[in-house]
C-alpha cells in the first residue's frame, strides 16, 4: 500500500496556545484513517494545516509525492484533496445538483459543465441524494446537507477525501446510513480521513487511528489497539491516580 | 429508596436543527450524590441545560419535588432550589466574593435565607470570608470553583447540579473540592454531578448514569459500574 498523504512534524500556534505539535501522520491509499482526540486535541486544525486553510508554522505536508506545504485551499483541492466541513456549507439558493456541480468544477479535475454535471449527478446519486437533485441545498434536512456536504466533496473527484463530523446531529438511523455511505466511498477507491466524536462509529470504520492530545500524537493503531492502549484511556476516561481509587477497579 | 426529589424521562434537546439528546433518563434521591458520565460529546452539558431549563426540551419530562418542571424557565427552577454550578464557573470576575454570593440569592425565596446561609457558606469556605471584597477575576481556578459552589449554595439548593468539577484544575484542588462535595452530602445536600474523570466520580458518587450519542447506556451504584467493562465502550466504541 502506497502513501498519499504524509504530514510531517506540522506545528501551528495561535497566540499562546499550541493547537499542533510536531505531529506526523500518513493515510495510504484506499484506507479509511481515524482521526479522534478530545475537544480541543487540534483535530479540526489538523485538517485546515492539510487543505490550506492556513500554513503550518513549521512542517511540512506532502500529497502523492509532492510538497503542498502552504499552498491555498483552491490549489489543495486540485491536487485531489476535498473537504466535508463540520458545518455544512451549501450555496442554499442553489439546487443539490449545483451544489455538486460547483464541486465538479473546482476539484481535481477541471472539468467543463457538461461533464461536471454528470459527475456531480453521480456522487448525488452515490449518497443517497439521486431523488433530491432538483430540490433547494437551503431545504434539506441535516442529513441531507451533511450528505450534500459530501456529495459536493467527491464531485472534485478526489484522492482523498477529509471528512469532518459528518455524523455530528444525525439521528441513530441517519447514522448507519452514513456510516454506510462512508464505507462505499472507500471501497469506490477514495482513501479517507475522518474526524469523528462518534467513538462506535469510528472505531468500526476506521484501518487505523491516530489519537490526538493537546495538538500532539498520542496514539496510533488498529482500533483495538487504540481501545486498549493505557494513555488512550486515560485521556477519555480520566486518570485514576486523580483520587485515591484503591477501592476501585480500573 | 429514600424520596425521589429529581426524576428525568426520555429528555431530547438539541441547537437550532442538531438534535443532541435522543432519549436521556435518570432519577435523583433525594440526600445522594449521583453521577452523569460520558465521553465528550455525550450530551452531559446539554442535559443539565435541558434539566435546568437553560433550553428548552423538545421532548420528555423533568420532573421536580412531585411537580412537572419541564416547560419552567431557569430562573423558576432556581426559585424552585434546582440550581446549578456552570462548567467553566462563570463567576462575575469584576464583582468582590459577597457580591457573587449576593447573586447567588437573588430569588425571593433564597433572599429570605440569605444571613443564614451566608454565614454557613463562610463557615464551610473560611477562604472565601478572609477573601470577602477580592474580586473573583483574581481568584486561582480552585477558588473560583468553590466560589461558584458557594454561589449555588446561596440559592439554597434542594439539588445542586455541578457541571464539570476539576475541569482545568490541579489535582490537590481536585482533592479538596472532592472532600467539599462529601462535606455538602453529609450535611444533607442532593448533588447532581457531572464530571469528566470517571475515576473521581465514580468514587464520589452513589449512583451512576453513562451516556452515549445522546441517550442512556447504562446505570447502576457507582461501585458496580465501576466494574462494568462496558463503561469503556461508552468512551472508547470499543
Amino acid at each position: 500500500m502506497s502513501t498519499l498523504l504524509e504530514v510531517s512534524r506540522v506545528s501551528k500556534r495561535f497566540g499562546g496556545l499550541q493547537a499542533v505539535d510536531r505531529l506526523s501522520l500518513t493515510v495510504n491509499e484506499g484506507e479509511i484513517l481515524g482521526l479522534i482526540g478530545p475537544n480541543g486535541a487540534g483535530k479540526s486544525t489538523v485538517f485546515n494545516l492539510i487543505n490550506g486553510v492556513y500554513p503550518p508554522d513549521s512542517g511540512k505536508v506532502f500529497f502523492a509525492g509532492e510538497d503542498i506545504t502552504g499552498q491555498p485551499p483552491y490549489r489543495v483541492a486540485r491536487h485531489g484533496i476535498a473537504r466535508a466541513h463540520q458545518i455544512v456549507q451549501p450555496l442554499g439558493g442553489l439546487s443539490v445538483l449545483d451544489n455538486c456541480t460547483v464541486g465538479a468544477c473546482f476539484g481535481r479535475q477541471n472539468l467543463a459543465l457538461g461533464q461536471a454535471r454528470e459527475a456531480a449527478r453521480q456522487m448525488a446519486n452515490m449518497v443517497g441524494l439521486g431523488d433530491r437533485m432538483d430540490m433547494l441545498a437551503s431545504s434539506l434536512t441535516t442529513a441531507g446537507k451533511k450528505r450534500l456536504e459530501m456529495a459536493r466533496a467527491l464531485s472534485a473527484r478526489p484522492k482523498l477525501l477529509l471528512l469532518d463530523e459528518v455524523l455530528a446531529g444525525l439521528n441513530p438511523a441517519e447514522t448507519e446510513g452514513m456510516i454506510e455511505t462512508v464505507r462505499k466511498i472507500r471501497d469506490s477507491g477514495i482513501a479517507i480521513l475522518m474526524i469523528e466524536h462518534i467513538m462506535r462509529a469510528v472505531m468500526s470504520l476506521s484501518d487505523r487511528i491516530v489519537v490526538l492530545n493537546l495538538g500532539a500524537r498520542l496514539a496510533e493503531g488498529t482500533p483495538q489497539q487504540v481501545a486498549d492502549n493505557p494513555e488512550v484511556i486515560t485521556a477519555y476516561l480520566g486518570d485514576s491516580k486523580l483520587i485515591n481509587a484503591a477501592e476501585l477497579p480500573t | 429508596m429514600s424520596e425521589l426529589l429529581l426524576q428525568v424521562e426520555d429528555l431530547e434537546a438539541g441547537y437550532g436543527d442538531v438534535q443532541v439528546l435522543w432519549g436521556i433518563s435518570l432519577k435523583v434521591a433525594r440526600g445522594t450524590m449521583t453521577t452523569l458520565l460520558g465521553a465528550n460529546g455525550a450530551g452531559k452539558t446539554t442535559s443539565l441545560r435541558a434539566i435546568i431549563g437553560a433550553l428548552r426540551p423538545r421532548g420528555g419530562k423533568v420532573t421536580f419535588a412531585g411537580e412537572d418542571v419541564t416547560r419552567l424557565s431557569a430562573h423558576t427552577k432556581t426559585a424552585r432550589g434546582l440550581v446549578l454550578v456552570p462548567e467553566g464557573r462563570q463567576l462575575f470576575s469584576n464583582m468582590s466574593v459577597e457580591e457573587n454570593l449576593e447573586m447567588g440569592a437573588y430569588s425571593h425565596r433564597a433572599r429570605q435565607h440569605f444571613k443564614t446561609q451566608l454565614e454557613q457558606v463562610y463557615t464551610m469556605f473560611p477562604r472565601l470570608k478572609e477573601r470577602r471584597e477580592q474580586k473573583a477575576g483574581t481568584f486561582s481556578g480552585g477558588e473560583q470553583q468553590m466560589l461558584a459552589i458557594a454561589r449555588g449554595l446561596m440559592a439554597v439548593p434542594e439539588i445542586l447540579i455541578i457541571d464539570e468539577l476539576s475541569l482545568g484544575l490541579a489535582p490537590v484542588v481536585v482533592q479538596q473540592l472532592a472532600e467539599t462535595l462529601k462535606a455538602l452530602k453529609a450535611g444533607g445536600v442532593t448533588i447532581l454531578l457531572v464530571e469528566q474523570n470517571l475515576h473521581l466520580a465514580l468514587a464520589l458518587s452513589d449512583y451512576a448514569y453513562v451516556i452515549a450519542e445522546g441517550r442512556s447506556f447504562l446505570e447502576g451504584p457507582s461501585t458496580e459500574v465501576a466494574a462494568k467493562p462496558e463503561i469503556r465502550q461508552a468512551y472508547l466504541g470499543l
